[in-house]
């Protein structure tokens, strides 16, 4: 190994890139003394020193290695201590060596297109996974293990794939199936299960930024689940890989999208919103659009495209000026950028509803009523002529009569009337027709008025007040010092059927208005009636000076018809605060006509061009004139389009109003045109600089020809196969997911900081396949398709590699500490979720519903509301059923108050794309395995299965107990310790009766009253005990 | 969290695997039966396989030079208070009332939208009166009495700055020196950084209260104690005001402490069995951390317990020491973390956010902290702690001398201002009774000292013995801190 030639990439790169490359690499302002060592055409020119860095082959006259090599207090010494970087003896003998090897540079790995590597030869019969391990596994000396034993291969591919253990006759039916394809009939069960699509799901999430809240400082709840169930569905119907991307990224500009190609765009709007009050919209735009930027980046490229927001990138060839070209492809969406919350669902546009096949059938008869509305306008429209012709008919006839007559006021004193207060006042009928108040004056009086109607029209009510010198201060009203308030007029119709028919009163005008009382008042009343209310008209009938006659006029939107026999009810109310305040002496008159025409003082409404013009004979009219009127007429009378219109826009509200009902989902949607995008001087949204059009990294592949210059054209050409990091990228994820770390252990990073991959052939080997495949196996009588993740899956499984076992000697730990080589298979803690999803399957609790609305499992009290009183998520109830016993990734998800226990196992808060999670085992998590309620009621639930399923003795209880938790039968030791403990707390127990009902009743799910509470106490704690053990935990 | 050392988890970027294996303590009793080599390996595959118990070194070379403080408690005052009704007094402005803020001192500088559409920004001169007190003369306003009383352990900085105007993202930025979610708290870089010197509980402590000021606000989030990116055993661990004190510690009902030990035992037994067939040392670190875990069964209690506290302290602590959850009974909580050396220990006091009702709302939150502020002070020094205990009062940004909303002659609000605010240092390392930078006349901008957040972060990480510059985590390929790329020491404040 010692004599083997050095490689840049794998043993120069890595070096150059960590200390060297932050000033002497892609980042131009950052370059100190004009040397750049990322390539090797500026690596060896002369640096502005004047002297050459690099020289292939000649050590002593290459400067770099001359600096490396200072003392370190020389103040050429490299790299700077200030630096913060340093290289070791070891690393400084590498580089020297390289040099002396001839200083052969190589593109980064990771930007080159990958080539499919030849098999290593003797072994292209086998496995190509596991060709290339065993290849490397021979030169160490070393070889993989035995396959694992049935129970642990069978637990290990279910959890891997669905996330759930076998159940106990998959266990069984794959002990007795002895056919050699055994396994592969597992594999694909496995695959055909709708838990395959939650458990691949649940990894997407983190990358997604999934949520059911906003984020930031409100943090309220948004509906996103729409697109979840469509991700899990996805997965389930194994969408190849190429049309998942597109779709996510750009499904909305797809040519005649689906409904669900919407849906699936969700992807980037799952990011926060921020809804503070006095954010600057502007800001948080930018925000959002880089977050699209920087999610994209790195989950299908896993680069670091953020670091180029402010200044070019440190170490991959991505420029500032490219991360904005980057920007603008997601920054012409339909959106502010900011919270902006619309409908029930409480989601910000741009939005797709969602309606059921029901909310359809709705959907279509509004809108048959909007058509049906529209149609009513056109016709109305036909009957403009008529109905204007007639207009003018009635009134030339008005005019003809008022020509010299008092009579034309449009006002109609009532007669034959009776009028009665409702609080108890007498009201006495005055010669002028008005009635006066007298005798009880209660706090609140409301007078009734009511008479019989003549038939015809009628338009709406004149009142008029007078002061008398019965009231108080000779005024106007009866409070004690002369003052109404009156706070109610309303008008009604009762035909001869008795039914009495509101008027509403929709304008009204007074002569005179105390401040802050005017008649608005009480239109605005009417809105909410019997509410208690303290505004309404009044005259300042305490002052000496306004003691005079007052009128108001209250006018419906139109003339109504007034059938015979009909009798009108006016209702005068006064329910002020201020006690008294009835009016005193008061008349009412009524019009018939339109409420354009009629003026407080029963003159004619009409402005004097238009009374020339009606007056006129109309044979001698203009088209002005014409059209004079007819603007007029339709602007401010009652007529048949403007009914029609009126019906019209209440079918459109009602059809907005009940979209606005229905769940919808964030989606992307792009504007017409798009907007500018601009390089940010220091990334800060307020200081742009040169404009920049849509273009990618020029390290990377251009655009494949004939794709558009938009998000589908950047999804294209992610998965063009041309591209030389998707396919790598999802492949060693899946590898990470699998077999515990990735190929490139840092698969969150393909940039020049990246490790470099530990097979590069296998990595490379698989992802061409993934693209092209050859030897992808067919799922489920399925062939694979192009970027068929199911068919990749399946393929890895397969392999020896990932079927042998987990077991491991101190010498194999020596030798390949981190299993990188995999001489063993892989053995880690189960993903968070997993934990639980693992406890409520194997206790029997679990509701197995997928998909749907988040929901509300057990969470300690005042998690959320301890840290805000903000928002709507706030004062957390657990949910009745099933909601307890979903699966995990279906709790409901606040980012500023995750899942507590969640996050104690190593779940980000989801308010960025998070590539990849700790693996962490603290004293916390213990905590919770012991003590959370799921999982005390799961080991209580586990313990009635042992004891109705596991036969009769302790023994075989605490065998099936065992064999539920882990797949496997206990050993006759390890069941010994079980027996034993069982035995010590069933007697305890059996002495504390108290004690064993109390921990058998934890939980909303009632013990089984059939089953003895000691006995069942005893189980629940081995219970505890089993689902605690760590092999129960982790997955071998 | 991290009650043990952190060797427990998978770093998310594998360059991180060198300061792992440099962590000795895991050549201990994890190491009996396998290589350095292979531990360290494995500890940069998952990790773990922690023993530590007991120990809880952090980096190797941390600290990186003797620390004046041992640890740090954080009085965060969320919301912003309002520096020129509390500590930064401008009797000038009197003669300005409801006179516009000239256009001189804003300079054109941005708003938030709250103010923007202000047609005039007329100046609100404190209603409150200020006096020097103790032997440096420091002003500080009558609303605060009992802090007055120990003006001459402070150390005041009137000349802080932000850059972030809204509240979530500034309040992000005071923890985690961005403004954006992502990045590790001040607190978890702590533990990071300097280990644990308490087995039992947890490094990074982080206490709760709601203002009676303004009873609404501001939220807080867990991303403000979150460890970001780095292991997850970092984040801090928030006490609950409700239930237990940290999540899950009681045994349910029915589960005696005796059942629990033996349920234990009989666990480690099992596991015991299963590392010698798998010969995963993460085995042998899970058996550890079911054992803390017990052992915080009774830590945790005892430390919440405050029937040994004596009459005179919690007189001293005020009326509210004994209801859970409010500041006061939080400080008290604190000393005691503080003696049990509890790294870093953070208090948030929500309420502080006044845009209107500022009089009325201030006096509620002065009254919540002054009080149990100074007794905390004064409580360690008689112990003898405040020598290595660094205390740090603030918020995350300040409030403006113009009045949002209308300014009458007894009511006023004041909008949020990053360009200057004041916040208070004391103990450990800190030059007590002095104040550090000036603001102009009208308490907006900063004219002589000023100090960024980055500088302050900087500070107590310098006083905890760390250079912030060197406490560093790679990840996504880049060497993160928690002063970004920023942050100058603050030397004049340092004793």
């Amino acid at each position: 190994m010692a004599k083997e030639k050095l490689r840049f990439n794998r043993d120069i790169r890595p070096i150059l890139s960590d200390a060297c490359f932050h000033c002497h690499g892609p980042d131009e302002k950052e370059r100190k003394g004009g040397l750049r060592l990322d390539l090797a055409e500026k690596a060896f020119l002369p640096g502005k020193s004047g002297l050459i860095p690099i020289t292939p082959g000649k050590p002593d006259e290459s400067e770099m290695l001359v600096r490396i090599f200072l003392e370190s207090e020389d103040s050429d010494f490299m790299p700077p201590p200030e630096s913060g970087k340093s290289l070791t003896p070891a690393q400084r003998d590498t580089l020297s060596r390289w040099i002396e090897e001839g200083a052969e540079y190589e593109g980064h790995w990771a930007f080159e297109n990958p080539e499919r590597p030849v098999l290593p030869v003797g072994k292209e019969k086998l496995h190509p996974v596991d060709a290339f391990l065993t290849n490397r596994l021979q030169q160490e000396g070393l070889a993989m293990q035995p396959e694992a034993d049935r129970e642990t291969l069978l637990r290990r591919v279910s959890l891997d794939l669905t996330g759930l253990p076998p159940t106990l006759a998959e266990l069984d039916a794959f002990l007795a199936d002895d056919s050699a394809t055994a396994y592969e009939k597992v594999v694909d069960r496995l695959l055909a299960s709708p838990h395959y699509g939650e458990r691949m799901a649940m990894d997407w999430l983190d990358f997604a930024r999934y949520a059911d809240s906003n984020g930031f400082q409100v943090d309220d709840s948004r509906q996103m689940w729409p697109w979840r169930d469509w991700l899990i569905g996805a997965y389930n119907r194994n969408l190849s890989f190429d049309r998942f991307t597109i779709e996510q990224l750009a499904g909305d500009l797809l040519p005649s999208p689906t409904r669900d190609q919407i849906v699936a765009t969700g992807f980037n709007r799952n990011h926060r919103l921020n809804g503070e009050g006095g954010r600057i919209e502007a800001e948080w735009f930018v925000e959002t659009v880089i977050d699209r930027v920087e999610t994209t980046g790195t989950t299908w490229m896993a680069l670091t495209m953020n670091c180029a927001r402010c200044h070019d990138h440190k170490y991959d060839p991505i420029s500032q000026k490219e991360f904005y070209g980057m920007f603008a492809y997601f920054n012409s969406i339909e959106e502010s950028g900011v919270l902006g919350i619309q409908g029930a669902t409480r989601n910000t546009p741009p939005l797709l509803h969602l309606p059921t096949e029901k909310d359809s059938a709705e959907l279509a008869r509004l809108d048959g009523a909007i058509v049906a509305a529209e149609a009513s306008v056109r016709a109305a429209s036909g009957e403009m002529a008529g109905a204007l012709a007639r207009w003018e008919g009635d009134l030339r006839n008005r005019l003809a009569v008022g020509a010299g007559a008092a009579a034309a006021s449009a006002w109609v004193a009532t007669s034959g009337e009776s009028a009665k207060s409702l609080g108890g006042a007498s009201l006495t009928r005055q010669a002028d027709g008005s009635w006066l108040a007298g005798g009880k004056n209660p706090n609140n009086d409301t007078y009734e008025i009511t008479f019989p109607a003549e038939p015809g029209k009628i338009g709406g009510i004149l009142l008029e007040v007078f002061p008398d010198a019965s009231l108080p201060g000779k005024s106007l009203g009866r409070g004690s010092n002369g003052n109404f308030v009156m706070t109610g007029v309303e008008l009604s119709l009762r035909g001869p059927g008795g039914k009495e028919q509101p008027i509403a009163l929709v304008s009204a005008a007074a002569d005179y208005e105390q401040t802050g009382y005017g008649v608005a008042a009480i239109l605005e009343n009417a809105k909410a009636p019997g509410a208690k209310v303290a505004k309404g008209w009044a005259i300042e009938g305490n002052s000496p000076d306004k003691k005079l006659p007052r009128r108001a006029m209250f006018l419906a939107a139109a003339p109504v018809t007034v059938p015979a026999g009909a009798v009108i009810a006016v209702r005068l109310r006064h329910q002020s605060n201020f006690a008294d305040h009835n009016a005193g002496r008061f008349r009412i008159s009524t019009t018939a006509h339109e409420p354009a025409l009629v003026k407080l003082d029963g003159g004619f409404g009409l402005p004097a061009n238009l009374v020339a013009i009606l007056t006129n004979e109309p044979a001698t009219r203009t088209a002005a004139d014409r059209k004079a009127l007819d603007t007029w007429f339709r602007a401010n009378v009652d007529h048949p389009v403007k009914r029609s219109a009126a019906t019209l826009a209440a079918a459109k509200k009602q059809r907005a109003d009940f979209e606005q009902s229905l769940p919808s989902v964030m989606v992307m949607k792009e504007k017409p045109v798009a907007r500018e995008a601009f390089v940010l001087n220091r990334g800060e949204y307020d200081r742009p600089a040169d404009p920049v059009v849509r273009h990618l990294p020029a390290a990377l592949p251009p655009l494949p020809e004939g794709a558009p210059q938009n998000r589908l054209g950047l999804a294209q050409w992610l998965v063009s196969g041309d591209h030389p990091l998707t396919a790598r990228v999802w492949v060693n994820r899946e590898w990470e997911r699998l077999f515990g770390t990735g190929i490139v252990k840092t698969s969150e990073n393909f940039g020049s900081q990246a490790e470099w991959p530990v097979h590069p052939e296998l990595l490379d080997w698989l992802a061409v396949e993934f693209v092209s495949p050859t030897l992808l196996p067919a799922v489920n009588g399925k062939p694979a398709q192009a970027w068929d993740m199911k068919a990749m899956i399946k393929f890895l499984v397969m392999s020896n590699a990932y079927r042998q076992s987990s077991k491991v000697t101190p010498e194999l730990v020596e030798r390949d500490p981190e299993n990188r080589l995999l001489a063993r298979g892989p053995r880690f803690r189960l993903r968070g979720e997993l934990v639980r999803d693992q406890a409520l399957a194997v206790s029997g609790l679990m509701a197995p519903k997928v998909g749907g609305p988040s929901v509300r499992p057990y969470m300690p009290e005042g998690v959320w509301d301890e840290t805000s009183r903000y928002g709507d998520l706030r004062n957390y109830r657990a949910d009745a059923g099933d909601g307890l016993y979903r699966r995990s990734f279906y709790t409901v998800w606040k980012r500023t108050g995750a899942p507590p226990t969640m996050l104690l196992f190593d779940a980000p808060n989801r308010e960025t794309c998070t590539p990849k999670r700790s693996r962490t085992n603290t004293p916390l998590q213990a905590l919770a395995l012991m003590n959370e309620v799921t999982f005390v009621e799961a080991s209580r639930a586990l313990a009635e299965r042992m004891m109705r399923e596991g036969g009769k003795t302790p023994e075989e209880r605490l065998t099936t107990g065992y064999r539920l938790a882990t797949s496997r039968r206990p050993d006759a030791e390890t069941l010994l310790f079980l027996r034993d403990g069982f035995g010590s707390r069933l007697a305890e127990f059996q002495s504390q009766l108290d004690a064993a009902k109390a921990l058998i009743s934890q939980g909303a799910s009632k013990p089984d009253p059939a089953l003895d509470p000691s006995e069942l106490a005893a189980y629940t704690v081995s219970a505890n005990i089993l689902l605690n053990l760590d092999r129960v935990i982790s997955r071998d | 969290m991290n009650p043990l050392r952190d060797l427990l988890s998978t770093r998310p970027d594998g360059g991180a695997l060198q300061d792992l294996l440099n962590r000795r303590l895991f050549l201990g009793r994890g190491a009996s039966a396998l290589g350095s080599a292979a531990l360290a390996g494995l500890l940069g595959r998952e990790a773990s396989a922690a023993d530590p118990i007991g120990e809880g070194p952090g980096l190797p070379g941390f600290p990186n030079h003797p620390a004046k403080a041992k640890r740090v408690i954080y009085l965060f005052q969320s919301g912003a208070p309002s520096q020129m009704d509390l500590f930064d007094p401008k009797p000038q402005m009197e003669a300005q009332r409801g006179k516009d803020l000239p256009e001189s001192i804003r300079q054109g500088q941005r708003l938030t939208t709250m103010t923007s559409g202000q047609k005039s920004f007329p100046i609100a001169p404190s209603l409150f009166k200020f006096a020097q007190h103790g032997e440096s003369g420091a002003s500080i306003s009558d609303l605060l009495p009992h802090l007055s009383s120990v003006a001459d352990d402070l150390c005041f900085i009137r000349s802080m700055h932000t850059e972030a105007i809204n509240h979530d993202p500034a309040i992000t930025f005071c923890q985690t020196g961005h403004q954006l979610a992502g990045r590790p708290s001040i607190g978890a870089w702590l533990s990071y950084g300097l280990g644990t010197d308490n087995a039992d509980l947890p490094a990074y402590v982080v206490l709760t209260s709601f203002g009676t000021g303004r009873r609404d606000d501001q939220p807080l989030y867990d991303r403000l104690w979150s460890s970001g990116f780095l292991p997850t055993q970092h984040q801090g661990v928030k006490f609950r005001n409700i239930g237990d004190p940290v999540l899950y510690l009681s045994d349910p009902a029915g589960m005696s402490r005796g059942m629990r030990r033996s349920m234990l035992d009989e666990l480690a037994v099992l596991n015991q069995r299963d590392l010698k067939v798998f010969g995963d040392p993460e085995i042998d670190a899970r058996i550890s951390q079911y054992e803390m875990a017990f052992r915080m069964q009774s830590s945790v209690p005892d430390l919440t317990d405050l029937s040994g506290e004596s009459e005179a302290t919690l007189t001293m602590y005020g009326p509210e020491v004994k209801t859970p959850g409010t500041y006061a009974a939080n400080c008290l909580l604190a000393r005691r973390l503080a003696e049990r050396d509890v790294r870093c220990i953070q208090l948030f006091h929500m309420g502080w956010d006044h845009h209107g009702g500022l009089p009325n709302a201030i006096k509620g939150q002065c009254r919540d902290i002054d009080q149990p502020t100074a007794a905390l002070i004064a409580d360690l020094k008689q112990r003898g702690l405040l020598e290595d205990t660094l205390i740090v009062w603030g918020g995350e940004f300040g409030r403006t001398i113009y009045s949002q909303g209308a300014l009458t002659e007894t009511n006023y609000g004041r909008d949020h201002h990053p360009r200057c605010f004041t916040v208070f240092l004391a103990g450990a390392g800190i030059k007590p009774g002095m104040t550090l930078g000036e603001t102009d006349d009208y308490c907006y901008n900063i004219v002589s000292d000023p100090v960024h957040v980055h500088d302050l972060n900087a500070t107590i990480l310098h006083l905890l013995g760390v250079d912030h510059r060197k406490l560093t985590y790679r990840f996504q390929g880049r060497d993160f801190r928690l002063t970004d790329i920023h942050g100058e020491l603050v030397k004049k404040i340092l004793a």
